[in-house]
């Protein structure tokens, strides 16, 4: 391992520039390598990267490895998996960091499998005891338990969940130097024919800093408009619990907990959700938490920093009101 | 088709996790088949149909008590199963496991193997990729819709915003995403056959593994539950006196409006 240096980030980015993952990363990337005295890179696979050094830089990238080649332009796993794991070996580093997102979790298992050593996925934390190797934690049971876990190995991989590290810019930018990895396209067997965006104003649900998420309390889909209608006054992402996801109310992509997503943003509104275990277990580690449910002994005031015992057919109209307010105030 | 399914056993979603000597205690617990591994089986349980010819392996790694969801697959129609049963498995990380799963599914030379994206247990949604690897298999994880076409599949996947339209040509591997499919429950009828199904039990000697083939070297060193979230504030009188207060509150303590 005596050979292997500095910390590798995975990046991604989006229409030029880094997705906020990538942000994440590198902040956590810089301040573990700040303390170990080496250097974070960063490796972008794509067409078109060149402007990608500079906002790599402003977060404190030192090296930007480019991937950069028209066959690269439409994201594949087989060619994406050959470019990484050629960058991988070119870098040497002792750690790589990838998003726990659909290109992290898509690929860095079998770059993982390919170099022959172990990852440790949907990683929320990330520590350094003294000289020794990276600490790892992560949610177990959507949260109900928690794994510290040292990565061994020649390399050490991880994937970190979205929103688990501040993005921060470094103090000082810096010029990275960059450094090319041929790009070794090969044969593709899974091929990307379309990609479909979801036509929405609102942010990733894995992503987002604020959440309003409606349950069986809403009674029908109809009334999901109150979740929709706060969630555009907070700029915020929509979720749902199971029940109302299972009564065909809300796509299953909305769905909150542990047969869905798992969330931590600053605030999570939940109306007119009673908070079974495995909805508490995929948001129980947002910042804030405020429940509206006219049941006070449902299990989601006992999780909750501010609770609302009232109907949310009256409650949600007022909060819609008095949160659109308060941010013209 | 010949289709595998990887299924694996674990603790009901509605179970309340504790610790005994630092481990995640079983006592006690009601066990389930992985709500994705559901989702799989049903969608090779309904290509297998369409199609109207082929078969469907299902196939575990755990204890013995993982024999149930073995059962479970067959009486919800799947034709044999496999179960990989060894005490040196305890120690397997995600490619430890998938080492296992592709020395145990590789002799069968699959047209498609299916997985689900991930097991709500240890939640680290990494065997499909790591066995799409080792299997040298193109793959499309968490697919919501797949469509059978002539040597390939046409698979939706989720990603953040929205969804990928892929096309895979066969063999291939995919993981099921919640949305693809509603998975039946077994019948009687399927319950009673699905106990003269070949089930076929594989220690590691069986499938050649041993020494450090359980996995890259990722240790736990400890298994901890997150302290008890306090409850706070209930917002007490009229429901517009409540919400003012709510405001106020996110506004001058939490610091979030």
């Amino acid at each position: 391992m005596a050979d292997k240096k500095g910390i590798l980030i995975i990046g991604e980015h989006q229409d030029g520039n880094l997705k906020k993952i990538t942000r994440e990363l590198l902040s956590k990337g810089r301040a573990l390598a700040a303390d170990l005295g080496e250097e974070t890179a960063v490796l972008f696979v794509g067409q078109g990267l060149a402007d990608l050094a500079a906002e790599a830089g402003r977060f404190g990238a030192d090296t930007v490895w480019l991937a950069d080649d028209a066959g690269l332009a439409t994201y594949s796993t087989e060619a994406y998996t050959q470019v990484v794991t050629t960058a991988v070996r070119a870098a040497q580093p002792r750690l790589v960091l990838w998003g726990a997102t659909a290109f992290g979790r898509d690929l860095a298992p079998r770059v993982a499998t390919r170099l022959g050593v172990s990852l440790v996925s949907e990683c929320t934390g990330a520590e350094l005891p003294d000289g020794g190797s990276v600490e790892f934690v992560r949610p177990v049971y959507a949260g109900k338990a928690y794994q510290r876990v040292v990565a061994g190995g020649p390399i050490q991989m991880a994937t970190v969940r979205p929103n688990a590290f501040a993005a921060a810019e470094a103090d000082s930018p810096k010029s990275p130097a960059t450094k090319s990895v041929a790009a070794e396209v090969g044969q593709i067997r899974a091929q990307v024919l379309d990609v479909v965006k979801t036509v929405s104003s609102r942010p990733e649900l894995t992503e987002a800093e604020v959440i309003v998420s409606g349950g069986r309390g809403l009674k029908g889909p109809e009334h999901f408009e109150l979740v929709d209608k706060l969630a555009d006054v907070l700029g915020a992402a929509t979720g749902a619990s199971r029940a109302a996801v299972d009564a065909g109310w809300r796509p299953h992509s909305h769905q909150v907990g542990q047969t869905g997503k798992v969330v931590s943003p600053t605030l999570y509104i939940a109306l007119g959700i009673s908070g079974a275990i495995q909805h508490l277990a995929g948001m129980g580690t947002s910042k804030f938490i405020v429940a509206v449910n006219k049941d006070p002994d449902a299990p989601i005031f006992k999780v909750a920093s501010y609770g609302i015992v009232g109907d949310v057919f009256d409650v949600a109209p007022i909060m819609i009101e008095e949160f659109q307010k308060a941010k013209e105030a | 088709m010949n289709i595998v399914v990887c299924i694996k056993q674990v603790p009901d979603t509605a179970s309340k996790i504790t610790l005994k000597d630092g481990q995640v205690s079983k006592e006690g617990m009601t066990f389930i088949m992985s709500p994705y591994d559901e989702f799989a089986l049903e969608e090779a349980l309904k290509i297998k149909e369409g199609l109207g010819a082929g078969s469907v392996t299902a196939v575990t790694l755990g204890p013995d008590s993982a024999e149930e969801v073995l059962r479970s697959a067959l009486a919800m129609g799947a034709d044999q199963a496999i179960h990989i049963k060894d005490d040196a498995f305890a120690a397997a990380d995600s490619l430890g496991v998938g080492r296992a799963l592709a020395a145990a599914i590789k002799p069968l030379n699959p047209d498609l193997v299916f997985c689900g994206m991930k097991a709500v247990d240890s939640d680290a949604a990494q065997v499909g990729g790591v066995l799409a690897e080792l299997l040298d298999l193109p793959q499309a994880l968490a697919v919501t819709k797949v469509e059978v076409g002539d040597g390939k599949l046409t698979v939706n996947r989720e990603i953040e915003g929205g969804s990928e339209v892929l096309e895979v040509q066969l063999p291939c591997l995919l993981t099921a995403q919640k949305g693809l499919n509603e998975p039946r429950y077994p019948s009687f009828a399927g319950i009673m056959k699905a106990k003269k199904k070949p089930l076929e039990v594989k220690s590691a000697a069986d499938l050649g593994l041993g020494g450090d083939d359980w996995g890259g070297g990722a240790q736990i060193t400890e298994v901890f539950l997150p302290p008890p979230r306090q409850a706070g504030k209930v917002l007490e009188g009229e429901p517009a006196d409540a919400v003012k207060e709510l405001v106020r509150l996110l506004r001058e303590e939490a610091k979030v409006l």
